[in-house]
């Protein structure tokens, strides 16, 4: 498999961070910033990390079932992500993210036919004080209102 | 002007956050020309102990949620042990609640690297991690260019300042698990595996990242580091209480006016706080319930809030100070949907290694799941108490209590209101229905 | 000797190894229940059932993780300990499907047993369970999630004990689950040990499912029957059909391991091939016929030739009993008169006694493969070949760090372990040991494993090595079958006979045998040597024994159906030469033993061969093989009795040729592999030897 300069840059970068022979330490970031660039934690992705760190696929498999934020099919170009933990949910978080069901005609994990949205609802993303809030891929908006999102998710092209 | 989140209240004693708001505060270039780097340097002249004790004299605790003295925890690293030794930062910031460390890190990253600096010589550390959640994306690319600056103006890298300090600092991101928001999972999570936490002990002053000693803080614990040596241990104890030194970011959240992070002094009034630092309640609301520092926490009462934001005194009120996120809800409030809320947060965040908290948190979910949708039974209000207290201290980490402890305070303080969730159930008190 | 500390368990005072886990200092007195400690090893503290109450600590304890300290004082049974116990079995049986009446578990369920003991009171769960299907990771592994406490034994046992690490644990909270090595399948040596390590029914094998309760069955422990290591093996039968072959009572050389082969092929016994009928050549074809005529023909044929002063051959076999070898070559050489005997030989085990005469402990037990400092493989894919010394090597190194070595012909998975790997070819091994000898020499101690391509002088070298490292050495000689090293303890060889004493005259090997194109009479016994040769004398009258029509029973004038390894009483020697006893579990109408079948022979031949009983040949074995003069009660109560059948020099001049190993991998088995259907469901047959694809045979 190959990646894009950045990404083959990182990654070699990486494998410098830790001490010798622990260099299984990379595979978070190595998944997160693959499937930042593939899409998705593929197949063909967990078999080359596993590769390159000397790994099992079984140890990719492992981290790949455990973090929420790794995904085996890829997700919208645009995820979005409302959160409904308490201190959104007491200003409209609930609200908002049925909204955005209804909106996308989406549920939870679901990614629109042609895959430009996909939608979850997620945990507290840490913007309690400026709820309710939701994350565009890795993009943070706070304050959100149906309105603001339906401006929102007219941006997103 | 970098953009603030909210607008800074009058009463706020800025250590931490004084940097906040400033134009380009991340740059070195601010940093630099507003006392940075001065404490690493007044450090390099200072020797471990003297280091450690000056921490210890200002009486600081950890602010990451269990509140444990910060130069106590770096007192343990065992020195002379012929293994390297590290530095990790929880960054994870996951506590619902709570969302400082992510201001300390989008304005102040250089604080953090001088505080993780000053700990390395306390230690003889070689080596650092900033574990930032995976939803924190930016910040890593903010924390990467300052750790590029650091090194660039020699604060990183061998020989720092001209000393014999040598260290190195990387970021590393997490990928959605508040577990690893606990210690030892997150040390797990670093090495490139599932957030399993570690039997303890060891713990990781003695054993932690890679098996070598470790010193793992929180970022805003690290983050007040500077001040305190460059001003004294003692100045920064004298900022707040006895026993609790300093000040503290407090994320107000929920229903006040002016939801925000403010940097008071520790033992700072709690109504006072809610009142006048957030603005108060929405006008003709009443105060109903607290979380006083993210949801872990048993909740409190409205009329059980007039007292002191430190940990003794929260301490006697059954409370927890925890990490500094605190959410306000007002009588519009519905217990039974904010305990349900709660947890189903922690039965999606269980890491399901012990039976406890991942059988304990599902049911929960589940009953409260049915409570809410008004099939709920008589008997179902107690049970759900009994269960959770039935997870209390028998869980392999403190998760389980986390999920368990709103969850009793809840029940027990506004159980009128599961009542009033049961009632709607005309079965409710046909004992032998089975649902599913 | 550690220091020992003073407690209080349930108010009473107990001494203890300071640094023990506390959950093993209480075994003495109050079984502490638990699903994921497993003593040897990691810990996990994640079931929660073991917690106590010990003084000064605010909570419960886990007792798997807590090591025991001077003045600690315990409660195990508390009030609060008890409720504790009944609740997480409350939560546990919250999503646990309760259907025990279909489990093939039921019977013998940790869970079920737990709940016996502490209750779990009426089920207050009244919420749908959380429900996912069962899977089939392989013909062998099945797995039943909900059913699953994970309690990680599966994925230790596969990782720490068995070091093939093909399980492991995916998803998160209340949707973990155990994963197979490949995404939806199982890559690795269906060894089945986790399966029989999982405390409920959640991993089944595909050869017990579903078959029998485990109340239904009988357990006879016995050895299996395949390579040559002698693992113990529990089978659990019902009528006459083996239904579960394991070793949970940990009895035996093994403990708890066996293979797949252990574990699973046992299947060849009930294969709908198996002979059932003696068969004559009739008009060129073979016929069915009974016993009495079959046995009359034999020895009317033996009885003439004899007379006439013709030839004989005699094929003894790898894989049946020490009685049976021992009997066989009586009646060779006392009735028939010839030294023509001999079996397929796989080590060279007479250079190796004659290099080590004079020396005593020499030999290596497979417990000292665990105890050794060092172990030293030289030409053997060792898991492949012998998994239970395979596996020895690997708990050494994981428990005590042994330096492992390795010298052989291509990659080996001992490699991962070793301080230390030379690759050389077949008969070039001495001089890559030589290269290690600093580091041999630095082990403080060595067990040498010997596989089939070093033989003749190479052996010897390899001893005045081991003499020169100035550090205790033993040896084991690799042999491949069951009782290999049993065949020729016995003297079936055509130049020595019980116990390595030359014979006057030598006869014919088996190769010579089969090119001999005068032989009057070719007798087989439990061999295929036709497999893959010709039987030079056209003429030659073939008698053989054996449990299928293999291509040498094809060739036969009278074929002989006999009893499995499973089905007679006896005893086999290991390649360690550890002496066990085989138990009779099953019966398979139709055949007899070997030894039942000579005892026939001899008394329609009128000829006198002594008793031909099980006990009363193996009191003569006793009384006049060296070594072989182990303690009865050893034997009985399923224990292995080391043997070293001489002690001097074995003055025969080794033909090398004659040795090589048949090359067998964890997943074939000669004959009895064939008609395994396990062994041959299983992706990953027939294996690898020294990292290559060995084709089927
Ligand atoms: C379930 C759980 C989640 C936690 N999450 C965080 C977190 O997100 N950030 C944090 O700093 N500490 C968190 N902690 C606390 C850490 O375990 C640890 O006590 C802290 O990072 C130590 O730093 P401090 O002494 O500076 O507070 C968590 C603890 C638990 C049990
Ligand atoms: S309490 Fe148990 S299952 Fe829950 S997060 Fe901790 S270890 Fe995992
Ligand atoms: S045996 Fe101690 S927690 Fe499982």
């Amino acid at each position: 498999m190959t990646f894009s300069p950045e990404l083959e840059k990182r990654f070699a970068d990486l494998l410098t961070h830790y001490p010798e022979g622990r260099q299984k330490a990379a595979l978070i970031p190595m998944l997160m910033y693959g499937q930042d660039e593939v899409g998705s934690v593929s197949p063909e992705l967990m078999a080359e990390v596993a590769k390159r760190l000397s790994i099992k696929v079984i140890e990719v498999e492992e981290v790949l079932g455990y973090y929420s934020m790794l995904h085996r099919k890829p997700m919208g170009k645009f995820h979005i992500q409302v959160c409904t933990n308490v201190a959104c949910m007491l200003v409209g978080g609930t609200e908002l993210y049925d909204h955005a069901c209804k909106k996308l005609g989406l549920t939870h994990l679901e990614t629109q036919k042609g895959g430009n949205f996909s939608l979850e609802e997620v945990e507290c993303i840490g913007a309690c004080s400026w709820a309710p809030a939701i994350q565009v891929n890795y993009d943070f908006h706070h304050h959100v209102t149906p309105e603001k999102l339906d401006t929102i998710l007219a941006g997103c092209k | 002007m970098s953009k603030l989140y909210n607008e800074p209240s009058p009463l706020e004693v800025k250590v931490v956050s004084k940097r906040f708001g400033l134009e380009n505060s991340a740059s070195i270039e601010t940093y630099l020309a507003t006392e940075g780097y001065l404490a690493l340097k007044k450090a390099i002249g200072m020797t471990q102990e003297q280091i450690i004790d000056e921490v210890k004299a200002s009486s600081l605790r950890g602010r990451g949620g269990a509140g444990f003295p910060t130069g106590m925890k770096w007192g343990f690293v065992p020195r002379q042990l012929d293994k390297p030794k590290y530095i990790v930062v929880n960054a994870d910031e996951s506590e619902p609640g709570t969302c400082k460390d992510r201001l300390l890190i989008e304005f102040d990253p250089h604080s953090l690297i001088e505080g993780i600096l000053i700990g390395a010589l306390a230690v003889g550390a070689e080596k650092g991690w900033v574990y930032i959640r995976g939803e924190y994306r930016y910040l890593i690319d903010i924390m990467d260019k300052a750790i590029a600056e650091a090194y660039a103006r020699g604060f990183l890298g061998k020989n720092i300042a001209g000393s014999n300090l040598s260290f190195d600092l990387y970021t590393q991101t997490g990928a959605g698990a508040y577990e690893c928001g606990e210690e030892s999972a997150l040390l797990e999570s670093l090495e490139g595996k599932r957030g399993i936490p570690r039997i303890r002990p060891p713990f990781p002053a003695v054993s932690g990242a890679f098996q070598c000693p470790t010193i793992l803080n929180n970022v805003e614990t690290f983050c007040a580091v500077p001040p305190i040596i460059r001003d004294g241990g003692k100045a920064f104890a004298d900022l707040g209480i006895p026993k609790a030194g300093g000040t503290r970011l407090v994320c107000i959240a929920g229903h006040v006016m002016k939801p925000g992070v403010y940097e008071v002094p520790l033992g700072f009034p709690m109504m006072k706080f809610i009142n006048e630092v957030a603005g108060g309640l929405r006008p003709g609301r009443k105060l109903k319930a607290v979380i006083p520092g993210g949801s872990s926490c048993p909740i409190l009462r409205g009329d059980e809030c007039d007292l002191n934001m430190d940990y003794d005194s929260l301490a006697k009120a059954k409370s927890m100070l925890g990490s500094g996120g605190m959410v306000i809800m007002d009588d519009t409030t519905d217990m039974v949907k904010v305990a349900l809320r709660i947890m189903r947060f922690y039965a999606h965040e269980s890491c399901g290694w012990c039976i406890p908290c991942r059988e304990g948190t599902t049911w929960l979910r589940k009953m409260l799941q049915r409570v809410t949708d008004g099939q709920g039974m008589t008997r179902d209000i107690d049970l759900i108490g009994d269960l959770a207290k039935n997870m209390l201290g028998r869980t392999f980490c403190p998760l389980g209590d986390a999920a368990a402890l709103p969850t009793i305070s809840i029940v027990e303080k506004f159980r009128d209101e599961f009542e009033a969730y049961v009632a709607k159930n005309p079965l409710a008190k046909n004992e032998l229905v089975t649902v599913g | 000797m550690a220091d020992q500390v003073t407690l209080t368990i349930n108010g009473k005072q107990v001494t203890a190894p300071a640094g023990q886990l506390l959950i093993e200092t209480c075994k003495a007195m109050a079984e502490i229940p638990a699903f994921c400690y497993y003593e040897g090893m990691s810990l996990q503290a994640a079931c929660r059932m073991c917690l106590v109450e010990v003084e000064k600590f605010p909570k419960l304890q886990t007792a798997c993780t807590l090591p025991v300290a001077e003045g600690m004082v315990v409660q195990t049974e508390s009030e609060a300990v008890v409720k504790a116990r009944k609740t997480t079995l409350e939560f546990l049986l919250s999503n646990h499907p309760l259907d025990c009446p279909v489990c093939d578990k039921g019977g013998e369920c940790e869970l079920q047993d737990m709940v016996f003991k502490y209750g779990a009171g009426e089920s207050r769960f009244t919420e749908v369970k959380q429900h996912v299907p069962e899977k089939q990771w392989s013909p062998v592994v099945f797995y039943d999630g909900p059913r699953c406490i994970l309690c990680y034994r599966c994925i230790r046992v596969c990782d720490e004990g068995m070091g093939v690490g093909a399980l492991g644990l995916t998803n998160r909270g209340i949707n973990s689950e155990i994963t197979p090595s490949h995404g939806d399948h199982l890559e690795c040596d269906e060894c089945g040990a986790c399966i029989d390590i999982c405390p409920v029914g959640a991993l089944t094998s595909g050869a017990y499912r579903y078959k029998t309760r485990p109340w239904e069955m009988e357990h006879t422990g016995t050895i299996c029957t395949h390579c040559g290591d002698g693992c113990k093996t529990t089978l659990g039968t019902r009528g006459d059909e083996i239904v579960r072959a394991n070793n949970r009572d940990r009895s035996g050389i093994n403990e708890e391991f066996l293979c797949i082969k252990g574990r699973y092929a046992f299947d060849f016994n009930h294969h709908p091939e198996r002979l059932q009928s003696p068969m004559i050549r009739l008009n060129g074809e073979l016929q069915p016929v009974s016993w009495t005529e079959a046995i009359k023909a034999v020895a009317a044929k033996f009885t003439e030739v004899k007379s006439k002063g013709g030839s004989f051959g005699v094929i003894g076999s790898t894989r049946s009993a020490n009685e049976e070898n021992y009997l066989l070559q009586k009646f060779a050489r006392q009735v028939l008169g010839t030294n023509n005997i001999d079996h397929p030989r796989s080590g060279d085990i007479v250079t190796l006694l004659d290099a080590l005469s004079g020396k005593t402990d020499a030999l290596a037990t497979v417990d000292d493969i665990y105890h050794a400092k060092g172990v030293l493989v030289v030409g053997s894919d060792l898991s492949q070949q012998h998994p239970l010394l395979a596996n020895q090597a690997r708990a050494n190194f994981r428990h005590h760090k042994a330096k492992v070595f390795t010298v052989t012909r291509g990659p080996v998975r001992e490699d991962d372990i070793a301080a230390a790997s030379v690759r050389a070819t077949e008969g070039q091994e001495i001089a890559a040991v030589e290269s290690l000898k600093d580091k041999l020499a630095a082990t403080g101690g060595l067990v040498v494993l010997i596989g089939a391509s070093v033989k003749g002088d190479d052996v010897r070298k390899l001893v005045a090595l081991g003499d020169s490292l100035g550090v205790p050495v033993k040896y084991i000689c690799l042999m491949d079958a069951s009782n290999s090293r049993g065949a020729m303890d016995m003297g079936v060889t055509p130049d020595l006979s019980p116990g390595y004493k030359p014979v006057d005259k030598p006869g014919k090997t088996m190769m010579q045998m089969l090119a001999d194109a005068s032989l009057d009479v070719l007798w087989v016994t439990g061999e295929n040597p036709l497999a893959g040769a010709e039987l030079a004398s056209k003429n030659a009258f073939l008698v053989v024994q054996d449990m299928f029509l293999t291509e040498t029973a094809k060739r036969a004038d009278v074929v002989l159906p006999s009893a499995s390894g499973y089905e007679k009483n006896g005893t086999i020697t290991n390649t360690c030469g550890q002496t066990q006893r085989l138990k009779k579990a099953v019966e398979m109408m139709g055949t007899k033993t070997d030894l039942a079948i000579m005892g026939l022979l001899a008394r329609a031949m009128a000829a006198n061969i002594g008793a031909s009983n099980v006990d009363a040949v193996f009191e003569e074995i006793r009384s006049t093989i060296r070594g072989y003069n182990v303690p009865l009660p050893v034997l009985m109560t399923g224990g292995a009795a080391h043997t070293m059948p001489v002690n001097g020099r074995v003055p025969v001049a080794v033909q090398a040729d004659l040795i090589s190993s048949k090359g067998d991998t964890l997943f074939t088995s000669g004959t009895l592999g064939r008609y395994s259907k396990t062994l041959n469901s299983v992706m990953e047959a027939p294996g690898k030897l020294y990292g290559q694809p060995v084709s089927k045979s």
